[in-house]
């Protein structure tokens, strides 16, 4: 210290000491300050641009590879409605020749029958050319042409009522061949309306059809709408899929619970895998591991799911044969279960009368046999169904593995962008606190600086003076 | 077929190597004291057995012995058992370890002198054997420990990662005059224990904390 007991005093004398030296350092300095902001700064920049490219690249990948997938989906919803067509085809038209034949047979007796409807019964022609001859002959007043004429009316009176009869006995007959006609115009209207049906149904799935190739067209375009939309349905998926995966989990939990005590009596609750691991846990979780699996196969075989293309790809009798073994080994698990729920119930009963016998000191009455009965026949009817259950995992699981590259690229974007805009930030700050620190540098020797801005002022005021009188002297 | 079958097997050796090789069983001997008056508190040493008896797993060892005259004897050992690794087997061994400690709970009769120390060199021997991870004494005395003069106990002894609870440790006639005498006991096994390597020294009087002491 250079005045004891004054370290103030001590610092500032240092400082005014120091201060020339500062001064003669301060280009030095200053380039120092600026290569240390160029040096961490420089990077930094570089990093974050690297990581917007590298973002930019994913996300151009993750693009393709959406759409990519959104083309597959669509086309095979296609492919099933085109097999959904050609299904309804084949069977109405299997069915149609005989329809045609039954509508031409309806409509040819129809008209028979409006034939028959259209005949009406002929007038006798003797009786127009009797009544005419009679209407010229001339009366004149006499009394013996007057009762001809009179028989003759009485006559044509009694015919006309008799033709009359006849005539509405005709259209009687008539007006029930009419009659006859509504169960076959019933019976038309009926085939019609199923042909209607037929083909309003094929009208709505061209529809469809028509609906999944404009989707299909605008994916293949790669428009921004299809990728927007294939991205907001793979969210959906995901966490629709998550959460039924959640319950499949607990179901899972479930299923561990009724297993693993009775799984400690064939595989021994003595061996440890890891600290706190039992052997018998894990057989237990392998065993419910190939119930998911067995139902995987099931699911695929089913074609149901498309999590292997190689199950897809085999022979239809070879994926057949392994629908079959997984489902048998399915029953089988599903036995098996039902048998350790069976143990685990009467391994839990034993424990709690060996417990209440040590509590209490004497042996405990023994429950009601309907009271066990029921949660024994829930447990056992739980281990069998449970595998089943679990069998069908597989839908949720193959949506969250596809939604899941798609959520999980989208992630990374964003957290590779994140990071470029975190490291551009710190750049930004390196250099702007490197040119901080040169003027903080230049605050600390404005006392110098001062004395060099005034004498190069009054350098410059004397060689202006100096140029001034050897103008006015020239 | 072939390549599946090695792949299986190698993975089963996987499985194997990579099991847990060391022991996670708790083994537990408990030394009653039946000297004296003490032995009228033998019913409690019952409870406690019988808690042990609901509480310990399959795989682990049970051995209840008695305190007396001199107890550095497997004649001492009133019943033992390590419970078989099928909970079924395990239960019926409990039922069967009960029924010895009801019947030596009915016919036991109290010692002159207590040989503490013989009983724990013997629990230790025992617990060693038995190769489990977690060891426990359990000790049922009033820690009062009395030899007749041929009796040789005045040696360092090995409890070497065995755990040594006193349970039960009541306070004497002479306690109560200057209660100093029962600090300077406890104080003295305390040493005594922790000299001869043992993990811990725990002092249970009330028999609600021993299931707290025994699952950890």
């Amino acid at each position: 210290m250079i005045w004891p007991g004054n370290p103030m005093a001590s610092a500032l004398i240092l400082f005014a000491i120091a201060m020339p030296f500062l001064y003669a350092g301060r280009k030095v300095v200053h380039d120092l300050f600026r290569s240390i902001g160029h040096m961490i700064g420089g990077p930094l920049r570089l990093g974050a641009r690297w990581l917007f490219a590298t973002a930019r690249d994913m996300k151009e990948r993750n693009k393709a590879v959406l759409l990519a997938h959104g083309r597959e989906e669509v086309g095979q919803h296609i492919e099933r409605e085109f097999e959904r067509i050609g299904a309804l085809v084949t069977r109405d038209l299997e069915g149609y020749p005989a329809l045609q034949r039954k509508l031409l047979e309806e409509i040819t007796r129809v008209e028979e029958d409006y034939k028959k409807c259209g005949e009406v019964p002929p007038p006798p022609p003797e009786w127009v050319e009797a009544v005419t001859a009679i209407a010229k002959v001339k009366s004149d007043g006499n009394e013996m042409v007057q009762r001809i004429l009179e028989e003759i009316k009485r006559s044509v009176h009694v015919i006309h009522d008799k033709a009359l009869a006849e005539y509405r006995r005709a259209s009687e007959s008539r007006h029930k061949i009419l009659n006859g006609f509504m169960p076959f115009w019933r019976s038309l209207d009926k085939t019609f309306g199923q042909v209607d049906k037929k083909l309003t149904g094929l009208h709505d799935t061209s529809s469809k059809i028509d609906a999944q190739m404009e989707k299909y067209e605008q994916i293949n375009k790669k428009t921004e709408r299809a990728e927007h939309a294939l991205t907001v349905s793979a969210f959906t998926q995901f966490a629709i899929s998550s959460l039924v995966l959640l319950i499949a989990v607990g179901g899972a939990l479930v299923n561990f619970k009724l297993i693993a005590l009775p799984f400690s009596e064939m595989v021994g609750a003595g061996d440890y895998l890891t600290n706190t691991l039992r052997a018998s846990d894990v057989a237990a979780l392998v065993i419910i591991f190939l119930e998911t699996t067995m139902g995987l196969f099931v699911m695929e075989t089913l074609r149901i799911t498309h999590l292997f293309p190689i199950i897809a790809n085999t022979s239809e009798r070879m994926r057949r044969r392994v629908f079959w073994v997984a489902v048998v080994f399915l029953f089988i698990f599903a036995g098996i279960e039902a048998g350790l729920a069976l143990m685990r119930d009467m391994l839990s009963a034993d424990k709690q009368a060996l417990v209440q016998s040590l509590a209490s000191g004497r042996q405990a009455a023994p429950p009601d046999p309907l009271l066990r009965l029921i949660p024994t026949t829930a447990q056992m009817v739980l281990g069998f169904v449970l595998p089943f259950a679990l069998a069908f995992v597989a839908i949720p699981l193959e949506s969250f593995i596809y939604s899941l590259r798609t959520v999980g690229g989208a992630a990374l974007v964003m957290l590779v962008r994140v990071l470029g805009f975190v490291l551009r930030i710190l750049g930004n700050l390196v250099r702007q606190l490197c040119r901080v620190l040169v003027t903080l540098y230049d605050v600390t020797i404005v006392l110098p600086l001062l004395i060099e801005r005034v004498v190069k002022a009054a350098r410059s005021g004397g060689s202006e003076a100096e140029s001034r009188s050897v103008k006015r002297a020239a | 077929m072939v390549k599946r079958l090695l792949l299986a097997s190698l993975l089963g050796l996987s499985v194997s190597t990579c099991a847990d090789q060391r022991s996670h069983t708790h083994a537990v001997y408990m030394l009653i004291d039946t000297s004296g008056t003490y032995a009228q508190e033998v019913g409690k040493a019952q409870r406690i057995i019988n808690y042990l008896l609901g509480t310990l797993q399959s795989g682990d060892s049970l051995a209840v012995a008695r305190v007396k005259t001199r107890s550095f004897s497997e004649k001492d050992i009133i019943a033992k058992v390590t419970f078989d690794s099928r909970p079924s087997q395990a239960n019926a061994q409990k039922r069967a370890f009960r029924d010895k400690i009801d019947a030596f709970v009915k016919s036991v009769g109290g010692s002159a002198y207590t040989d503490i120390t013989g009983g724990l060199i013997q629990g230790g021997m025992f617990l060693n054997e038995t190769g489990a991870g977690r060891k426990t004494i359990l000790i049922f005395s009033d820690m009062q420990e009395e030899l007749d003069k041929v009796t040789i106990r005045d040696f360092p002894i090995n409890l070497k990662d065995i755990r040594v609870v006193a349970l039960n440790v009541v306070k004497l006639k002479a306690d109560n005059i200057d209660p100093r005498r029962y600090m300077g006991r406890l104080e003295a096994w305390q040493k005594r224990i922790e000299k001869a390597g043992a993990s811990e020294w725990i002092l249970i009087n009330d028999i609600e904390h021993l299931d707290r002491m025994l699952q950890s």
